[in-house]
């Protein structure tokens, strides 16, 4: 999704289910069978007249849509798929995905950003590298037994 | 050296308080915008076409290419909170299979400091136009609508369509020659 989000990026999202599907809308979904969720924007939808909905997405600096990750003989996503919605941005933090993935009752839409400045990043390098992640530990019980206040 | 990290401890957190009230308020002046924008859209050429859908499910449905213009002035939209806007055309038309169906026909991504003023000619949309099934033969009312994403550095990413859209409608035969 650059040069609109980028890894470390914090996104605000909601996913109330009566909230209509709709092209341009970016959503966060998961792919059966596997557990990170993505993040692209719905280039098609087809809707039918009793509510069900099937449509496509694609990142936006993707030359070609989504179907290469989808499940082998899937060519759409449905509602269930999708685990939020992105409605705010904020720069330079982390992906929040909502707590309970999968399920309806997620975390609220918050319109007031919080400026955290690379925190997300810390994340990211925690993530990536477990060393540090334990350095870090290591360092704050570190802290807590010299702390002498 | 317990001075030291004090004052570097309250120096950060003071520091944190203030970037989080600039990016506040970054938001907060910028959060009832009007952020639309008079469009004009002319559509010159249409072609229908049915084929095998090889983009995705193998079934025989209708394919459409459209060439189009888009005219826009889009500077106004442009302000300190936004970093981007991704434009997007889109097509939305109900058939007898799908009472509702959306198509992004082509997009395209401004940056804050890129030319806004857009004056586009004969363009060729960049994604395949197929409709799920044979909607689009003799369809009467096929409408094109430019909108934006506003991703704005903090704040809210709302979907804007710009007034203006033009509605179309498609031939009644396909066209069997190899031509665009």
């Amino acid at each position: 999704m650059e040069p609109a989000f980028h890894r470390g990026d914090l996104l605000f999202l909601t996913n109330r289910v009566e909230d209509p599907i709709r092209v341009g809308e970016i959503v966060v979904f998961r792919i059966e069978g596997r557990e990170i969720p993505i993040v692209h924007r719905v280039l098609k939808i087809h809707e039918k007249q009793n509510g069900h909905i099937k449509f496509l997405t694609k990142g936006d600096n993707n030359a070609v849509d989504d179907r290469g990750l989808y499940k082998q003989g899937q060519h759409w996503l449905e509602k269930k798929d999708v685990v939020g919605r992105a409605r705010g941005t904020d720069t330079v933090d982390s992906v929040i995905p909502p707590a309970n993935s999968g399920t309806v009752e997620l975390r609220n839409c918050v319109p007031i950003k919080k400026f955290v400045p690379y925190i997300g990043i810390v994340t990211i390098l925690m993530n990536d590298y477990p060393k540090f992640k334990y350095a870090v530990l290591f360092l704050l019980g570190l802290f807590v037994l010299v702390h002498r206040e | 050296m317990n001075t030291v990290l004090s004052r570097a401890n309250s120096l950060f957190a003071f520091s944190l308080s203030v970037m989080a009230a600039l990016t506040f308020g970054c938001f907060i002046t910028t959060a009832f915008k009007d952020r639309s924008v008079p469009v004009r859209l002319h559509v010159s050429r249409i072609m229908l076409k049915n084929v095998e859908d090889f983009t995705g499910p193998r079934e025989r449905s209708d394919l459409g290419f459209i060439t189009f213009d888009v005219t826009a002035d889009l500077e106004n939209i442009f302000d300190w909170n936004v970093k981007q806007l991704f434009l997007y055309l889109s097509a939305e038309y109900s058939t007898k299979n799908n009472a509702l169906n959306q198509v992004v026909l082509w997009d395209k991504i401004v940056l804050r400091g890129d030319n806004p003023k857009l004056l586009l000619k004969d363009m060729k949309t960049k994604y395949f136009f197929f409709d799920d099934g044979n909607g689009l033969k003799g369809n009467r009312n096929v409408t094109l609508t430019l909108s934006w994403n506003v991703v704005p550095n903090a704040g809210i990413l709302p979907l804007v369509t710009g007034s203006g859209h033009v509605s179309v409608p498609f031939p009644d035969t396909y066209e069997i020659t190899k031509s665009y």
